[in-house]
């Protein structure tokens, strides 16, 4: 499989300390939440039970450059013409809860085209496919978790949760961080969207103060004069109380 | 300096499989095709009416044969394996059928901090339109049955049908491990 050393005990006493990660649960949706349909028989019954972070939760892979190709940070050029819509960057920061960016970690987004349908077979709104455009992009944060997309600003679209039920304007991101405790699927909005109050996604979300952080926000510094508007989001991931074995990033 | 809160978590919805999206066509690969002793873990993901579930993503990580995680957090990591020559992660949307794989090697035994084993086991996450929040579950092995009985987090669950849950069970020349979201077969599901 891999050559590696086999001098080290492949079982040594413990006698080790490995970081923590606190929970967030107050940030987090309530999973069974009743205005959402499709929750009912997708939510377990039975409560979560306890899982200690030993060494498979404090770790995770490490996916970087590798995975993206030159055109997946700009989902306007991965066909031969330019897509229908208004012309976006979405950029932000990857952060753990102590302010430390998460460098080198893999971004992926998704998204509906600016008439607000997606290119899957499983979508039947009767909006119009863009030939140019997929909808989906990877990007790696820098040095300081700093990520960037140029897009097109989704369309809002209905679906069949209740009568005359339309999802915000949004964008899914899928975030590695650095461990399994980490992981993170959500949705970027946008600011002043009028479709909040009757969206129950968005409002799973029990805690206003965190439905908040699920908002970008509108930002004309990082616009491109002529060419694109700009929104900012930063991601915030579940950060450890404490690197028992480095005070700083060490990523050699 | 007020420390930032963490972002909510969102359904996956059910369009992640656009083109060029989450499903990564190596996704299911753990270890390359052909690797010798690799083995095929498959299963369904099933609702709380029995139902397959079409549009899950199922997701594993775990540790090479030797248990090296090849991680800097991991205070044997350089020792094991000086580096990440070992994936260790695997990504599988479900079919019609709601029947994901993945081909991978069996994780060696892992230490915990207070002195314990911990029995071979990858760690799954499960995301799906209606998941607000990801799903977390454990797959051990039917083969380790003395390190099973030793596990620290199997032995935590009384109920000897619950534990089975965690158990992928022989099939063909692979593994099975169904993941019941609701009902009475309800996979066992873990806050981490």
């Amino acid at each position: 499989m891999s050559a590696k050393s086999t001098t080290t005990a492949p079982h040594p006493a413990g006698g080790f300390e490995l970081p923590s990660y606190p929970r967030d649960d107050s940030s987090h949706p309530i999973m069974g939440f009743t205005g959402y349909v499709g929750t009912r028989l997708r939510t377990p019954e039975q409560p979560l039970r306890p899982l200690p972070q030993w060494l498979t939760e404090v770790t995770g892979p490490a996916f970087g450059h590798e995975r993206v190709g030159e055109m997946d940070a700009d989902l306007t050029r991965q066909h031969a013409g330019q897509p229908l819509g208004e012309r976006i960057v979405v950029s932000g920061r990857v952060l753990e809860t102590d302010g430390r960016p998460v460098p080198n970690t893999l971004v992926e987004v998704w998204q509906a085209n600016a008439a607000g349908r997606y290119v899957h077979a499983g979508d039947r709104h009767p909006a119009p496919i863009d030939p140019n455009f997929s909808g989906a992009g990877r990007c790696v944060t820098d040095a300081e978790g700093n990520y960037r997309f140029v897009t097109i600003k989704p369309g809002a679209y209905p679906w069949l949760n209740h009568h005359n039920a339309w999802r915000p304007a949004h964008i899914h991101f899928s975030l590695f961080g650095r461990a399994f405790t980490q992981r993170l699927i959500t949705q970027m909005y946008f600011p002043g969207d009028p479709l909040f109050d009757q969206d129950p996604i968005f409002n799973s979300v029990r805690d206003e103060r965190a439905q908040r952080r699920l908002i970008s926000r509108f930002d004309l510094a990082t616009t491109v004069p002529e060419w694109a508007l700009s929104y900012r989001f930063d991601i915030v991931l579940r950060g450890a109380d404490a690197t028992p074995f480095e005070d700083e990033e060490d990523d050699h | 300096m007020t420390a930032p809160l963490t972002t909510p978590s969102q359904t996956v919805g059910p369009f992640f499989a656009v083109p060029g999206a989450l499903p990564w066509p190596d996704g299911p690969y753990v270890v390359p095709g052909g690797t010798p002793g690799a083995i095929r873990i498959t299963g369904r993901v099933l609702d709380g009416a029995g139902e397959p579930v079409p549009d899950a993503l199922v997701e594993t990580w775990q540790a090479d044969p030797d248990g090296g995680l090849g991680h800097p957090d991991d205070p044997r990591a350089l020792a094991i394996t000086g580096g990440r020559p070992f994936r260790g992660f695997g990504r599988c949307a479900t079919d019609p059928d709601g029947r994901y794989w993945i081909l991978t090697a069996k994780p060696g035994p892992l230490p915990t901090p207070d002195g314990r084993v911990e029995a071979p086991h990858l760690d799954v996450s499960v995301f799906a339109r209606g998941l607000l929040q990801r799903l977390v579950t454990r797959i051990y092995f039917p083969d380790e049955t003395a390190a099973n009985a030793q596990d620290p987090v199997l032995s935590e669950i009384a109920d000897h049908d619950v534990r089975a849950t965690l158990i992928a069970r022989a099939e063909g020349d692979g593994l099975r491990f169904d993941i019941h979201l609701q009902g009475p077969d309800e996979t066992a599901f873990f806050a981490v």
